[in-house]
């Protein structure tokens, strides 16, 4: 390994943290508003529903490219929110990597929350619960589905590049992530130190994963419907 | 929801846990991947913000996509290398101010079985006609960078067309320094380069420097200061700081350490060209 890799090693807690700070915090923030709109998109019925769930489905395939120039123009200081300066900052960074992991949570946890709504929705409904106060019931049943629609998200976010490549710069010491480092690690031939990046990623995502999944399980989820106060 | 909980938790704390910027001040320098990649810019950057307490960002794209960052008003002082595209960016009133700060040389590399027979060669234009008429692989950039346009030009005074079409030996990647000398070390194939980007490249493989020493091959490096007038968001003061800091006797001096086993990368401006 070369001396270059080697400045590279000592860049990388700080990498580690704001990969870990972005796409924990983008898929979180997907994971609340995704989930309260999936369980609502199984519990109302209104015109038009068809088609949110139909293109929250569609825009599963959502590319990251796309979504990173679509936010590059919009955040540039020539586009029409420029003046927040927010382009090639991690908070850029997290929006991109939020808005393509929101479809994928709301598509998920409303697949879910179909079959939990025809087991348990009339029950709710006649325990005197409205359709809104009925979702959070919905989504506590329905929890661990809740949580893979949410890993869903992270697994996304944890794992792009495309879009922050765009939208962070790939800024040394700023807003170089796992993901754009191992690009960048590449593209300079040090293919041995990219490998070594790639399996550090690869172990954080598993643990990041599997610690949320089994911290879940230990808690009880077959909750019992509650009688709405 | 208990796992929402947890995951808010999980990303408040990583979020905690990621260093601070200490300096008040950062500018945006939208530079080329040669730069950033030959780590010129990791060694002396550091000295610059110790001295001026100037945090610079540095974004490694082409000379050709840093100088539309620049003109979208995304950055706030450039460092590039394609005196053509420059010219037109001056011209075309974005640029204040232009200043060489570094030079150093591009050189065809290729595979140490050389096909074409051009190893040893100084005539740049000579190895081109020569790997064109003996159909060896050719990895272009095709990516608008500073070195893409010279190959360009140095096509053009070939007097040959490398991509009339229908021709294998000659592979536009659309990729940086870094991904197109991967490619030519995967593909056998000769390439141009910038010389800084070559020695510290950690992928060589059977690759030699093939050509090297053409007065054509001269790759010099400008910064560039924005027009206030046409981008008022551009930290002016800051920029200055930087631009005169490079084209001081510090920052040269700065330049001219910068080795890699030995041999420098780059050489400050005052420097004799071959």
């Amino acid at each position: 390994m070369s001396d270059v890799a080697g400045g590279a090693w000592a860049a990388l807690p700080h990498i580690i943290g704001l990969s870990l700070a972005v796409s924990l915090l983008a898929a979180a923030a997907a994971a609340v508003v995704g989930l309260p709109l999936g369980a609502a998109l199984a519990v109302y019925r209104f015109r038009g529903r068809a088609t949110l769930v139909l293109l929250a489905n569609a825009l599963l395939g959502l590319p990251p490219v796309v979504v990173g120039l679509a936010l590059y123009l919009l955040l540039s200081h020539s586009g029409p929110l420029g003046a927040l300066g927010l382009l090639f900052t991690p908070p850029a960074m997290t929006l991109a990597q939020f808005l393509l992991a929101l479809p994928i949570v709301v598509a998920l946890s409303h697949r879910a929350m179909v079959g939990v709504w025809e087991t348990y929705g009339d029950d709710l409904l006649v325990s005197g619960a409205t359709r809104l106060q009925a979702i959070p019931h919905l989504l506590r049943i329905g929890q661990m589905d809740a949580l893979t629609a949410s890993l869903a998200g992270l697994g996304r976010t944890v794992s792009e590049v495309g879009a922050i490549m765009i939208v962070g710069g790939n800024i040394a010491g700023y807003t170089r992530t796992m993901t754009t480092a191992i690009v960048l690690e590449t593209s300079e031939g040090h293919l041995a130190f990219a490998l070594a990046l790639g399996g550090v990623l690869v172990a954080i995502s598993i643990a990041v994963n599997a610690g949320v999944f089994a911290i879940a399980l230990r808690r009880p989820h077959h909750t019992t419907i509650q009688k709405t106060s | 929801m208990k796992p929402l909980r947890l995951l808010t938790a999980l990303s408040l704390l990583s979020i905690v846990s990621t260093p601070l910027h200490a300096s008040a001040e950062t500018i945006v320098l939208a530079s080329t991947t040669s730069i950033e990649n030959s780590g010129l810019l990791a060694h002396i950057l550091p000295q610059f913000t110790r001295a001026s307490g100037i945090e610079v960002h540095v974004l490694a794209q082409g000379t050709g996509q840093a100088l539309a960052t620049a003109a979208h008003g995304d950055a706030d002082l450039v460092l590039v290398h394609d005196p053509e595209a420059e010219a037109k960016f001056m011209a075309e009133g974005h640029g204040l101010a232009r200043t060489e700060i570094a030079w150093n040389d591009f050189i065809i590399v290729g595979p140490r079985s050389d096909p074409a027979h051009v190893m040893g060669g100084r005539d740049v234009v000579a190895a081109l006609r020569a790997i064109y008429a003996a159909g060896a692989p050719f990895i272009s950039r095709g990516d608008k960078s500073g070195t893409d346009a010279l190959e360009k030009r140095l096509w053009k005074a070939s007097e040959l067309d490398p991509a009339p079409g229908g021709v294998d030996w000659y592979r536009d990647i659309g990729g940086g320094m870094g991904a197109a000398l991967n490619a030519a070390a995967a593909m056998g194939a000769y390439t141009l380069s910038d010389r800084g980007t070559w020695l510290s490249f950690g992928n060589k493989g059977e690759m030699q420097i093939e050509v090297e020493g053409d007065p054509r091959l001269i790759n010099r490096y400008d910064v560039i200061l924005l027009n206030p007038q046409a981008h008022p968001q551009a930290k002016q003061e800051p920029a200055h700081a930087f631009a005169t800091w490079l084209a001081s006797p510090d920052g040269q001096a700065a330049i001219a350490d910068y080795t890699i086993s030995g041999q420098r990368l780059f050489h400050p401006e005052s420097d004799p060209k071959p």
